[in-house]
């Protein structure tokens, strides 16, 4: 069980490092209106067969062979469909796989974000290798990094070295609370 | 706040700087099990510890890395530390505190913390 959203969305993401992406997409849309929180997490890595994807959020199924369970799919499904919510995972071999969780915002039992920076701030950090594009919106705020954009700007400068990374840690933190203002999510 | 025309600044004074790109073999990993397991145990700030550590004391030579889970899920969240040359180090049940120790004394000094190792644990 985890203790908040973000860290299943790590947890989620890391699938798509395993499947050998070069770019996933991870946002986070908050819509008071419609009582919602969406997450989504999508990646151009190896994709699930049909096979694969039917038993993708069974707790015992994993291609892993180290053990026999795979919880992160069902921790989320469960999370969400537990706040009136739903989850669907979309998949194509070769193309890459989309992960959709929908909450029910004001539902008692969802879970608190957490902490959205820690998550994106490990995941670019322990990944150099791989693109990020995070997208924070609550109602019509929003916020967006791309970790392509910042490449640019940088050249050969690695994104996991000295100030760059404290810098990425600020920007994150500072954007993110702009963002959401005094709501606490 | 903080904006992009600020990472142009920095970019340029970091590439002034000799060595940062050097990905060589005589670097020390230090890898955090970042699967469901760890991640559940508490294995995140373990990771965010290691890494501001090894930024906030200008160990050059160090990178710090996430992988899956190896298999011993109930001793997360685990630290495995690669040095050229030396044998790997597997720490067991690690915390954020635990992990400052890794670096003081482990990573700086050359000391194995052989109380939070994985022998340690098993006996």
């Amino acid at each position: 069980m985890m203790t908040e959203l973000s860290l299943n969305i790590l947890d989620v993401a890391g699938n798509s490092v395993r499947a050998k992406a070069s770019l996933i997409e991870i946002s986070v849309i908050i819509d008071r209106q419609k009582d919602t929180l969406t997450i989504q997490i999508s990646d151009n890595g190896c994709g699930m067969d049909d096979e694969q994807l039917k038993r993708a959020s069974d707790p015992f199924f994993t291609t892993r062979t180290v053990r026999n369970v795979g919880l992160g799919l069902p921790f989320m499904k469960q999370a969400a469909e537990g706040t009136g919510g739903s989850f669907e995972i979309d998949s194509e071999p070769g193309k890459g796989t989309i992960v959709t969780a929908v909450f029910g915002l004001s539902h008692i039992d969802r879970m608190p974000l957490g902490d959205m920076t820690e998550t994106i701030y490990v995941l670019i950090t322990a990944n150099p290798d791989i693109d990020f594009i995070y997208t924070y919106k609550l109602d019509e705020a929003c916020f967006s990094l791309d970790t392509r954009e910042l490449r640019n700007i940088l050249g050969d400068v690695p994104l996991n070295t000295g100030e760059v990374a404290s810098f990425l840690k600020d920007y994150l933190q500072e954007n993110q609370s702009y963002v959401s203002g005094s709501y606490i999510v | 706040m903080k904006s992009l025309e600020e990472l142009k600044a920095i970019r340029d004074r970091m590439q002034g700087q000799l060595g940062i790109r050097n990905e060589s073999n005589d670097k020390t990993r230090i890898v955090v099990g970042m699967a469901t397991c760890g991640i559940a145990s508490g294995a995140r700030p373990v990771l965010t510890t290691l890494s501001d550590a090894v930024l906030s004391k200008g160990l050059k030579n160090v990178s710090v890395v996430q992988t899956g889970c190896i298999g011993l899920c109930q001793y997360e969240p685990i630290v495995e530390v690669f040095e050229p040359g030396k044998e790997k180090v597997t720490y067991v049940k690690m915390t954020p505190e635990k992990a400052l120790d890794i670096i003081d004394q482990h990573i700086i000094r050359g000391q194995i913390v052989s109380e939070y190792t994985i022998t340690a644990i098993q006996g």
